[in-house]
């Protein structure tokens, strides 16, 4: 059962925009800098799927966790972090979050609750059900947040974790971000039932689809699931049906996939697209408002790129640091 | 003919129990399947059925006796016709011991108390008690619960259950369910959960029945516990404790005898114990749950049971990455932990009967590793054999003697022997096992090759 879609202000919806907004520009400008050197390794990009993190984090309050997995820049913006210390730690440099030694995959923040970046698909699952269970445990109403992904959803691990949340109550929402490619893989080519928001249904677990490109749809189901978590009757489940229009990662051919197919998606489906649709059919804006909102992020990310830049390389003696507290 | 009802081995380690409770009096009439008595083994109390069916004739064995050994005749069975008369003829008898409940040589040594040295910053006039490494784990643990809200313990039947090996009897009623939880079995689900409440800032303590199913949680214990602190650039640490039965208990075959030591010793981020004594067992149990980095604690199912003297000192630690010197010497370095202690103290005893005089050192921690009191060590008896029960391929021992080598070459007169279990799976079979695991006569015979004797 779809939530109905709450009403929202003209600054929400300009909110949306705005941290979309931000999500889309970063990961462009990432890319960017991974093809000019600056950013190796691994980079997985989230556009497309900006909708997901920003509804769910429109529903938070202070004290709320989130844990999710390598494609992590969005969570990070949209929960508050600087992008400046994101771009620094995808170029691995002193000015970054993880001071340069965790990249693209492991950069955290205890002030802002975000527990990584996980490099191994679905272990940051039960991570978040621990996150949860440390609520309940110490008997706040905080509420921890587990996005993972179509692919990880197979993994034995999430299953142990439903268990065990399901089992003991625990504050969790499960956020299955399908994008339907785990990695090259299609979702039909990887799972055996399509419908994974009711693979909780063996433990008792409610769960519900939501259009992971509608920012509304998203923030209205997040605002259902955190009122069942934090009333203590234990997790939720939410399947995004989302999408992402680059690669798995930077190295990715994607050839699995038509570029009509993906195409199609950007035309038809495109979550800022549709707030911004909807702002200036609404009236809410016009489009030198928009114009002065997407001037004032591309400043804000260009910054954040110059940061990243200019960040020296992590000490030499930082090698030897951080392996013990 | 009367038969005898013998002192049943109900554990794999079971090597004596208490007749806890007859539930049978002379004269009864059983039947096969019939509850005869209840019996008190190191892990739990069970029932003991009768296999045939008789009468009981004689009672050997008083309930409540402590200490009835493996194979004791504990009563008499007489078959229809028989009178008690058979019954003493039998008890006169010799035992004739089952070949099934053999225990091998490696565990047959009874539980003894051993002394230990004193150590050097125990204030004066110290009073000891003897415990077994179980109830030192026990008192380790209950210890830190009380004094820390945050601390809880986590595992497949540590609760209900009272511990799988008794570790955790009574803590559940102490503490309550939610610091003492039975989870499913799921150590790879509930070690990523334990570790999400560790970021979160909770201590918690998990147990693996043993470390052998802990192989499911190895993703959890090294890529989640062990780098996130270095991956954060020291935001994210995780304060947990991962403990449990290592390496080979008895007759337990190849899925159930492995010894991780080395593995876990060559992970940075990791702290990784492994004590032999219950002082030890207690005061380093103790430092891991305080310490706020990530702590593997290997026990050994075999030690459970042992008693050793503890030092009756209040809120007694042992500090962690210190050896100790169990036994100064002069001819060679021998050097251990956990059960291997044992092998290497047994060799130094019969060693000093043959005049070599050897010094044993217990690392009690495997990472950070004590190297310094070892290369000390060597420099005074020029000579090193390592004990340990894992594999020789890459083991602690090996890399002893590279850290040796590299840093004490001059003063080796004879190159490093590593003593370890043989390089094979840890087969069943009772004599194939007793060969597979290292003992006292091959530490002997390494020690004579390196002293040249």
């Amino acid at each position: 059962m779809a939530a109905k879609k709450p009403n929202v202000s003209k600054q929400e919806l300009l909110d949306y925009y705005r941290e979309m907004l931000m999500i889309r520009r970063f990961e462009e400008k990432a890319g960017q800098l991974y093809g000019m050197g600056l950013i190796g390794g691994f980079c997985h990009l989230y556009i497309g799927q900006e909708a997901v993190v920003v509804g769910l984090e429109a529903s938070t309050k202070e004290g709320d966790q989130r844990v999710t997995s390598y494609r992590d820049h969005g969570h990070m913006l949209a929960c508050g972090m600087d992008p400046k210390g994101v771009m620094a730690e995808l170029t691995g440099r002193e000015g970054g979050y993880s001071g340069g030694k965790g990249g693209s995959m492991h950069m955290f923040s205890k002030e802002k609750e975000f527990y990584g970046g996980n490099g191994i698909v679905g272990a940051q699952v039960p991570i978040g059900a621990g996150l949860a269970f440390a609520n309940k445990y110490r008997g706040n109403d905080n509420v921890s947040f587990a996005y993972f992904g179509d692919g990880a959803s197979n993994q034995g691990q999430v299953y142990e974790t439903f268990n065990m949340a399901a089992l003991w109550d625990l504050p969790v929402v499960f956020v299955i971000e399908n994008n339907h490619y785990a990695m090259g893989t299609s979702q039909e080519r990887s799972s055996s039932t399509p419908a994974i928001y009711t693979r909780g249904e063996a433990f008792g677990i409610p769960g519900e689809a939501v259009d992971g490109m509608d920012v509304l749809a998203v923030k209205a189901a997040g605002a259902k699931a955190v009122a069942h978590c934090r009333a203590g009757k234990g997790p939720y489940i939410l399947e995004m049906n989302t999408y992402r229009y680059r690669g798995h990662s930077m190295s990715d051919p994607a050839k699995y996939r038509t570029r009509d197919e993906v195409q199609k998606v950007k035309e038809e489906r495109d979550p800022i697209d549709h707030i911004r649709e909807i702002l200036v059919t609404g009236g809410h804006a016009g489009e030198d408002d928009l114009k002065a909102i997407d001037k004032s992020i591309k400043a804000i990310v260009s910054e954040a790129a110059q940061f990243a830049t200019d960040s020296p390389e992590p000490a030499e003696a930082e090698l030897w640091t951080n392996v013990y507290v | 003919m009367a038969i005898q009802i013998l002192m049943p081995a109900l554990s794999p380690t079971m090597e004596e129990g208490t007749l806890a409770k007859w539930l049978v009096k002379e004269g009864d009439t059983v039947a096969s399947g019939d509850i005869l008595a209840e019996i008190e083994t190191d892990k739990a109390t069970m029932e003991f059925e009768a296999v045939d069916e008789g009468v009981i004739g004689k009672i050997l064995i008083a309930e409540g006796s402590e200490g009835v050994k493996v194979n004791t005749a504990i009563a008499v069975l007489l078959e229809d016709g028989e009178d008690a008369s058979a019954a003493e003829a039998t008890t006169a008898a010799p035992v004739e011991a089952a070949p099934v409940a053999a225990a091998p040589a490696a565990v047959a040594a009874a539980p003894v108390a051993v002394d230990i040295p004193a150590e050097d910053d125990l204030p004066a006039g110290t009073t000891f008690k003897s415990m077994t490494v179980r109830e030192a784990l026990r008192e380790a643990m209950s210890e830190e619960m009380r004094v820390n809200e945050n601390v809880f313990l986590m595992g497949e039947e540590v609760g209900e259950y009272q511990g799988a090996y008794k570790i955790s009897q009574g803590m559940l009623d102490e503490f309550g369910a939610r610091r003492v939880i039975d989870t499913p079995i799921t150590e790879h689900g509930f070690t990523g959960l334990a570790v999400g409440s560790a970021f979160a800032g909770l201590n918690p303590i998990v147990e693996f029945m043993t470390f052998n199913f802990a192989l499911q949680a190895m993703d959890h214990i090294i890529n989640s516990a062990a780098k996130t602190l270095y991956m954060s650039g020291g935001q994210m640490n995780c304060p947990i404790v991962f403990r449990g039965a290592n390496g080979a208990a008895a007759r337990v075959a190849a899925q159930h005898s492995h010894d991780f030591s080395a593995w876990y010793a060559q992970v940075p981020g990791l702290k990784v114990l492994s004590p032999y004594s219950a002082a030890d067992a207690k005061g380093l149990l103790k430092s891991a749950i305080r310490d706020q980095n990530p702590v593997v604690f290997l026990e050994n199912e075999i030690m459970y049971g042992r008693s050793f003297d503890v030092p009756e000192i209040e809120d007694y630690t042992v500090p962690i990455g210190k050896a100790k010197v169990w036994r100064e010497g002069t001819d060679v370095t021998i050097v251990s932990f956990s059960i291997g202690m044992q092998y290497a103290l047994e060799a130094a005893d019969k060693l000093a009967e043959e005049g070599i005089s050897a010094e044993v050192i217990d690392l009690r921690t495997l990472r950070p590793m004590d190297t310094e009191t070892v290369i000390n060590s060597v420099k005074k008896t020029n000579r090193c054999v390592t004990v340990e029960e894992g594999f020789p391929v890459a083991s602690v021992g090996n890399h002893i003697s590279a850290v040796l080598m590299e840093q004490a070459f001059d003063y080796l007169d004879a190159p490093v022997i590593n003593c370890t279990g043989k390089d094979v799976p840890m087969p069943y079979a009772a004599n194939l096992e007793k060969l597979a695991l290292v003992t006292t006569d091959e530490v002997i015979a390494a020690v004579k090759s390196v002293t040249y004797r």
